[in-house]
């Protein structure tokens, strides 16, 4: 397999990162880079961890890293992924700070442990983490239930002090969200992109065929958190398999954003012909800057959710038949 | 009336995430009180938010199994507004679905 870090592996850009991806061989790992500059997503991080989990610590190989920037790659934890030594030298007590490097998190216990250690990590204020926490304890959670991954979910992230943004990746090497779909949901769920799409929709879970869920899952996850990124005017990327769909930018001049049901609806780029990848990677850069209260974003969602939920049970009531 | 309260802070933290805990709840605490006719009072004193996915673990099988004696029993003190709007959200849609049933 070969992964390439450019000068630009913004969220924005991610098409040209994934066209470069080959994960034909899966024996090893070779990693390459700009020789001048590397700037990367944690969420591809996340995902070039995960491939070096699939193939063992002593298959992961770094070709030529000059880059000065590389040391973020450092920084980020991605070394303790391989057994070749970081040809950088970074003091870790002198960090920056306002990122959450690499972690594998494999139960609801290193969960909650996660979530509670890496909002001081952050530096940021009480009022802004709320929605982070929320994101994160929801794509986590999603992991550990449906994606069968042995290795459990891989999550870091990067605090964006210019753009007040916080940039976020979850990935895991389970059976991806068509396979989790394919029991209940098969006819909805025929190629990567539906199943991606119609696990984004209101009341949609792997667990059952009744909409609304069950007692334990009622898959809106998903939903919420593509919700929380159209308000925060936020990106927000799912890939699985073979497909892609990526939540753009709304307008800056809308105020309040129309959430829709349907991902189809929603401002979005999607594919369905990416390098195949067995499991799935979530990505999420969520801007701090809203003004309007997470508590006025969840009421907002309240209202969609309901609605959602009400039209489409009603498309499934009989017409009388008048005669 | 009987009443039994549960304080979430104490055994979900201050952001209750973990799904694991909310079903536990439910299972041990919440199910036998209401089968017993008890008040069962949620208490999320110190509790900055929760997900959906941790109030729909705790609440809604109450909701579905119960219906009127869980809506009329469960009760939430010291929710945050972010708490409170997510318990919103569950009683919205789980009253929708029961509607559904009847």
């Amino acid at each position: 397999m070969k992964v390439h870090f450019s000068n630009s592996d913004y969220l924005a850009y991610i098409d040209r990162f994934l066209n470069n991806l080959d994960l034909s061989n899966p024996h090893d790992l070779n990693i390459s880079s700009h020789p001048k500059w590397i700037n990367v997503h944690p969420a591809l991080l996340t995902l070039v961890a995960s491939l070096a989990m699939q193939v063992g610590k002593n298959n992961v190989k770094f070709d030529q890293l000059t880059a000065s920037s590389g040391s973020y790659l450092d920084r980020m934890g991605l070394f303790n992924f391989t057994t070749q030594h970081s040809p950088y030298n970074i003091n870790k007590k002198e960090e920056s700070g306002r990122f959450i490097p690499l972690t594998v998190i494999k139960n609801s216990t290193e969960q909650s442990k996660f979530i509670t250690d890496m909002i001081p990590l952050l530096h940021l204020p009480a009022d802004k983490t709320d929605s982070i926490k929320y994101t994160i304890g929801e794509l986590v959670r999603n992991v550990l239930e449906h994606s069968l991954s042995e290795d459990g979910a891989i999550v870091a992230a990067q605090y964006y002090k210019k753009s007040n943004t916080i940039r976020i990746g979850i990935c895991d090497s389970g059976i991806g969200i068509k396979k989790s779909l394919q029991k209940y949901w098969s006819s909805h769920a025929k190629t990567d992109l539906d199943a991606i799409k119609w696990a984004l929709a209101p009341g949609i879970s792997g667990t059952t065929s009744k909409e609304g869920g069950t007692e334990d899952n009622a898959g809106a996850g998903l939903f919420f958190i593509k919700s929380i990124a159209q308000v925060a005017r936020s990106y927000f990327m799912i890939y699985s398999g073979s497909g892609i769909y990526k939540l753009l930018l709304r307008d800056k001049r809308i105020e309040n954003p129309q959430l829709h049901p349907n991902p189809d609806d929603d401002r979005h780029s999607a594919r369905n012909d990416v390098t195949y990848f067995q499991g799935t990677l979530v990505a999420i850069d969520l801007s701090l800057d809203n003004k309007s209260e997470f508590t006025s974003l969840l009421a907002a969602i309240r209202e969609v959710y309901g609605k959602a939920i009400r039209e489409r049970k009603k498309k499934k009531y009989k017409e009388p038949k008048f005669v | 009336m009987k009443k039994i309260i549960i304080k979430i802070l104490a055994v979900a933290g201050d952001f209750a995430e973990n799904k694991d805990i909310a079903k536990d709840l439910r299972i041990r605490k919440i199910m036998p009180a209401l089968l017993d006719k008890k008040v069962v009072i949620l208490d999320f004193g110190g509790v900055s938010g929760t997900t959906q996915s941790f109030a729909h673990v705790l609440i809604s099988e109450p909701i579905r199994q119960f219906r009127d004696v869980a809506l009329d029993n469960l009760e939430y003190k010291n929710c945050s507004n972010a708490v409170q709007e997510i318990i919103k959200t569950v009683y919205e849609y789980m009253q929708e679905s029961l509607n559904d049933n009847n």
